[in-house]
């Protein structure tokens, strides 16, 4: 068999047979080549908008809830609908101590403030925040440093500032570092600046991080809680968490239980799993649509095989006249099966990583993208070729058959 | 070199069988010139093909080279055809895409011989039928006698024991027809064995032994008397 593979004879066998039917082999090869091409794209495509997606979400724990107070819209307890709620620092030991399956309870507080630096000025969202913020979703700090415990303790006036706001305040060439900034007049020691990822959680300009204390008092907050991030550990029901942390709160706030609208909450999880579930969606259909051409493909040049071998009929014959093995016969054309699936395949391999590139190159730059890497991981290529011989094969399998078949005598007798 | 013994053959048609070869005995020996002559529909192809293991016979034996040929699969018939019997046919079958060497050197392809070895020994070959100078051209290059040259140097190449025409001048004028016959005897005063299909009389007066069938049976088995050349 290797002999038989690497023997001039039968290259040139395949070439002369190929040279017979520049057209249709040509069209054939096109047929697979297609099939391959759709796949490696849509694979990469799919594989850049999930790229994307994970660019944008990355730096958030995916599976956390957000909840807030609101006010309630059923009369409870002796209590009129339309009762303000405040959550406290005391509902986040609550919860802590009856939930479980809790990684973190953050809670944080929020506000707009005029931000002075010298003559330069701007309103940007200012959150109280604790050390383990940065846990939750991810700060990723270009220079110096989040906010410790340190900050908490002595309520210091610190900040920590996203890089659009850096540029908004200082000049070009400035180091931000040791700086001070006033937001609404007091004077904050800028430790950190950060680099925000595609969707923020404040405002378009990006924040400010004070510690959660200074919040507190600067802006006489006493010991209420703005809202709180909860996160759940890995197996837990993100969505069965929120629910839980909800009658909590009902049960401590005296809210009736059905009353809905008390508090308010954003499940990351539950957005994040139906994007997901999209995206495997997609990406299901991506394989079905390629899988199909391919074997659109495949059976093409099953077709023009068969053609090709009724038409060399009579030169089969003559060559098992000649003393030409069945088997002989067979693996010529189940080879030049292979050859033509596998030269379509290369081409439609490359081509389709050409079309990616140049995805690449024109929609996958800029902060504003909407896919992001576009590529196809080698395995799932290489399970593609292999798919590709093997269909190859399969599909020689029945004109080498129909070759064989044949009787010398008929096929000696034909004109 | 050939003997058949008893040798019946029929074919389905329809609802019932044509029964083509009703009991034939022929015996060749080794280096006989062998003309079957025979009308059409007489059973000299059913019997070129069965003794060519084209096809299969149903009862009688048939002995090739001495090897009972019973059983056989297509793979085992192929390595038969190969090591013992050269086919000459009517309308040449040569493969058109190929050259007349590379035609001539097909069956040693079949038989593992390296393509160097191949090719000196298809040139040898196509230099007894006298066409060394025309080995690059293609069959559509050639005349029909000179494609019936090929075709024999393609026949002879594996030194069969036998070699097998089919009416090889049926597509030939009279002038070629000569010469090609006179190829055949040169191969068989080699000691060749050549066992000829023709409904000419006059091809079949230039073999050693004339078997005339008709309907199935062999009805008449002579010896040519030669006219001695002057």
């Amino acid at each position: 068999m290797i002999k038989f593979l690497f023997d001039p004879d039968t290259w040139q066998e395949i070439y002369s047979s190929i040279r017979k039917n520049k057209v249709r082999t040509g069209i054939t090869i096109i047929g697979v080549m297609w099939g391959i091409f759709l796949l490696v794209v849509l694979l990469g495509a799919a594989k850049g908008i999930e790229n994307n997606f994970n660019r944008l979400f990355g730096d958030f724990a995916t599976n956390s809830v957000f909840v807030w107070a609101q006010q309630t819209s059923k009369p409870f307890k002796g209590f009129q609908e339309g009762k303000g709620i405040t959550l406290k620092m005391s509902d986040l030991e609550n919860i802590r101590n009856e939930i479980k399956g809790l990684e973190f309870v953050v809670p944080r507080h929020q506000t707009q403030a005029l931000t002075v630096n010298k003559f330069k000025t701007g309103t940007f969202g200012i959150f109280g925040d604790y050390p383990v913020f940065d846990k939750v979703q991810k700060r990723n700090l270009v220079y110096g440093r989040f906010i410790n415990h340190n900050d908490i303790a002595e309520k210091k006036k610190v900040c920590v500032i996203e890089e659009e706001i850096y540029k908004q305040l200082f000049d070009k060439d400035e180091f931000p570092i040791g700086q001070y900034i006033k937001i609404n007049d007091i004077n904050y020691n800028v430790i950190g600046m950060y680099k925000e990822g595609q969707i923020g959680s404040g405002g378009p300009q990006g924040n400010i991080h004070i510690p959660f204390t200074t919040f507190q008092q600067v802006y006489n907050r006493g010991d209420s809680v703005g809202w709180m991030m909860i996160t759940g550990k890995p197996g837990f029901d993100i969505t069965q968490i929120e629910a839980d942390v909800k009658l909590l709160l009902k049960t401590l706030h005296k809210v009736h239980p059905e009353d809905d609208r008390a508090f308010g909450s954003f499940n990351l999880g539950d957005i994040f799993k139906k994007v997901t579930e999209f995206l495997l969606g997609m990406q299901f259909l991506t394989w079905f649509v390629g899988i199909a051409t391919l074997i659109a493909g495949v059976f093409a040049i099953g077709n023009i095989l068969l053609i090709t071998v009724k038409e060399r009929t009579k030169e089969i014959g003559i060559r098992r006249a000649l003393g030409a093995k069945p088997w002989e016969i067979k693996r010529q054309i189940i080879l030049e099966s292979v050859f033509l699936t596998s030269i379509a395949g290369a081409l439609g391999i490359i081509s389709g990583g050409v079309v990616l590139m140049i995805i690449d190159a024109t929609l996958g730059q800029g902060e504003e993208r909407f896919l992001t890497n576009p590529t196809v991981d080698i395995p799932v290529i290489i399970i593609a070729a292999i798919t590709l011989v093997v269909l190859g094969t399969l599909i020689g399998l029945i004109p080498a058959h129909t070759a064989v078949s044949i009787r010398p005598i008929e096929a000696l007798r034909e004109e | 070199m050939i003997r058949i013994e008893k040798l019946h053959k029929s074919y389905p048609i329809g609802k019932g069988s044509l029964h083509v070869l009703k009991g034939l005995d022929l015996h060749i020996k080794e280096g006989e010139f062998v003309a079957i002559m025979g009308s059409s529909g007489s059973g000299k192809s059913t019997l070129l093909n069965i003794v060519g293991l084209l096809d299969g016979h149903d009862t009688g034996k048939y002995y090739l080279n001495g090897q009972l040929i019973e059983n056989l699969d297509e793979k085992k018939a192929a390595i038969l055809r190969n090591k013992f019997l050269g086919f000459v046919f009517q309308s040449f079958n040569l493969i058109n895409y190929k050259s007349a060497l590379e035609n001539v050197a097909l069956p040693l392809y079949y038989q593992g011989v390296g393509r160097k070895e191949r090719q000196r020994i298809a040139l040898q070959y196509l230099d007894k039928v006298g066409l060394k100078d025309r080995a690059e051209h293609l069959p559509s290059e050639l005349s029909g006698g000179e494609k019936q040259r090929v075709a024999i140097a393609r026949a002879l190449v594996t030194n069969p024991k036998v070699v097998l025409a089919d009416e090889p001048t049926g597509a030939l004028d009279s002038a070629t027809t000569h010469s090609v016959m006179e190829l055949l005897k040169e191969i068989n005063r080699e000691g060749m064995t050549v066992f000829v299909i023709t409904h000419e009389e006059d091809v079949a007066a230039e073999t050693d032994r004339i078997v005339r069938l008709k309907d199935g049976v062999i009805i008449s088995d002579e010896k040519v008397n030669k006219k001695v050349n002057a």
